[in-house]
């Protein structure tokens, strides 16, 4: 935009796409189509709801899900969308079950086939992955759902780039989508094998690297960014390549 | 304003209840502190920045005011901290839906700032940036009279780095991404230019009590 103030430093990471101011103002119906367990655990699970009118989403985007009570309370919580783009008119949520979480809670503990709730959205094109470049994902626990929008999404282009994601859990049955990775995915099970290392990125990073070189996509706890972050800054990936989602 | 007109229609809508749930909180013995679609991190205090966090030591940082002033000027962290010392307690609200009661800020009362850079009279809104060079936008009666800070301190210890440390903005009665992590200065115009989030589907004002949170909210 013309005249538009610039910071002395640029901002790290620029956003990638506009959003739909419309989608994101619009609160629409979304019904529970299916549920499906989603680790061994049995703590987290997938939501599959069907919103007639959603106008499409990029992998990486969330929503706004709301729930209302008889009396007019609401509660509301942004969730990664979890499903890749592919026009089917559903999208899929996948959600920790959060001890004493209202809005999670209800999901895991009410919720069921035919329910209605309401969404707003996609929003954000801050963490959106276009699948037009070269993409290099950490996550851990719960902070894998938008890496795996971005996996999927990957999967049906046919790999048109590289993609690699590395994904931390604390035990085999912490594991969230564990029949679903493939060659391009390591595995850290932190319990047995300590905490995500420079020894995981550095074969990714240097002279390995893709043409152009990485975008990286963290997600996770705080503690889990930090650490991430700071891995690939070390290993020599550019700060203003690597775009950061911290779940709370 | 058409937008208001809108967001009051979208707000009488009767919104069907959602099968089974019963909300923890009832609507009648709702927090007052909370405004509406916000939930009580209580001892929590998420991070919800985007970018790696910057190292930068107090020694580095620098805050600056320019643009529309009479004089454009530059604190370094020891000029900064020999205006007058003021804190916020109170609450602070993020856009993600939780809200966080009763905090401690300390450092220096942004009106101090700008005093000693005298804002020209056409001077109506600020862009304030980090030292990462993110940016957002705030008028500039949201930022003067006592409703912002520059600050340092958190509770009793210095403000983390990961909030904002060694210092950032906070302006606690917009929504948190309004309150510029690593700040580096403000620059005063005499027109409203969207920042980041804004340019990014936010809307450009971040009231909570009116859940200005979307762009057409």
């Amino acid at each position: 935009m013309a005249g538009t103030f610039v910071p002395p430093t640029r901002f790290a990471v620029p956003g990638r796409i506009a959003v739909s101011n419309r989608a994101a103002a619009v609160w629409q119906r979304a019904t529970v189509v299916d549920v499906r367990r989603e680790n061994a655990a049995g703590t987290v699970s997938s939501f599959r709801l069907k919103v007639p009118d959603w106008q499409g989403h990029l992998p990486g985007q969330h929503l706004m899900l709301r729930l209302t009570a008889p009396d007019g309370y609401v509660a509301q919580r942004h969730y990664s969308i979890a499903s890749a783009p592919d026009g089917s008119g559903e999208i899929e949520l996948t959600l920790d079950h959060v001890p004493g979480g209202e809005v999670s809670g209800h999901l895991h503990t009410v919720a069921r086939v035919g329910d209605v709730v309401e969404v707003r959205g996609p929003l954000s094109g801050f963490f959106a992955w276009p699948g037009d470049r070269p993409a290099l994902l950490l996550g851990a626990g719960s902070g894998v759902v938008p890496l795996m929008s971005m996996l999927r999404h990957w999967r049906r282009a046919g790999r048109p780039v590289p993609l690699r994601l590395l994904v931390s859990a604390r035990t085999p049955e912490d594991l969230i989508y564990a029949q679903e990775y493939g060659d391009e995915t390591t595995v850290v099970l932190t319990r047995t094998e300590g905490r995500l290392s420079a020894a995981h990125v550095a074969p990714l990073l240097g002279p390995a690297q893709p043409e152009g070189g990485w975008e990286a996509y963290i997600c996770g706890s705080n503690g889990f960014a930090e650490h991430a972050s700071r891995l690939l800054v070390a290993g020599g990936q550019p700060v203003d390549r690597i775009r950061i989602e911290r779940f709370g | 304003m058409t937008i208001e007109h809108r967001t009051t229609i979208e707000q009488r809508r009767p919104v069907e209840p959602t099968r089974g749930f019963t909300g923890r909180a009832r609507a009648a013995d709702r927090d007052p502190r909370l405004p509406p679609g916000q939930y009580d991190a209580a001892d929590g205090w998420p991070v919800l920045s985007a970018e790696v966090t910057p190292e930068l030591s107090p020694a580095e940082w620098t805050f600056r005011v320019d643009g529309l002033v009479t004089s454009p000027r530059t604190w370094t962290w020891d000029d900064a901290h020999e205006l007058p010392a003021s804190e916020y307690r109170g609450d602070i609200h993020c856009v993600t839906s939780w809200s966080k009661f009763g905090v401690r800020f300390g450092g220096a009362s942004l009106d101090a700032f700008l005093a000693a850079a005298g804002p020209r009279p056409e001077a109506t809104h600020v862009v304030a940036y980090s030292h990462t060079g993110y940016t957002t936008n705030l008028p500039l009666a949201d930022v003067t009279g006592g409703k912002a800070w520059i600050v340092w301190e958190y509770g009793d210890g210095p403000l983390p780095p990961e909030h904002g440390g060694p210092a950032r903005l906070i302006v606690p009665h917009l929504y948190f991404w309004k309150s510029v992590k690593w700040v580096a200065g403000l620059r005063l115009l005499d027109h409203d230019e969207p920042g980041f989030w804004e340019q990014n589907g936010y809307h450009h004002r971040g009231n909570p009590w009116r859940e200005e949170r979307y762009s057409g909210d």
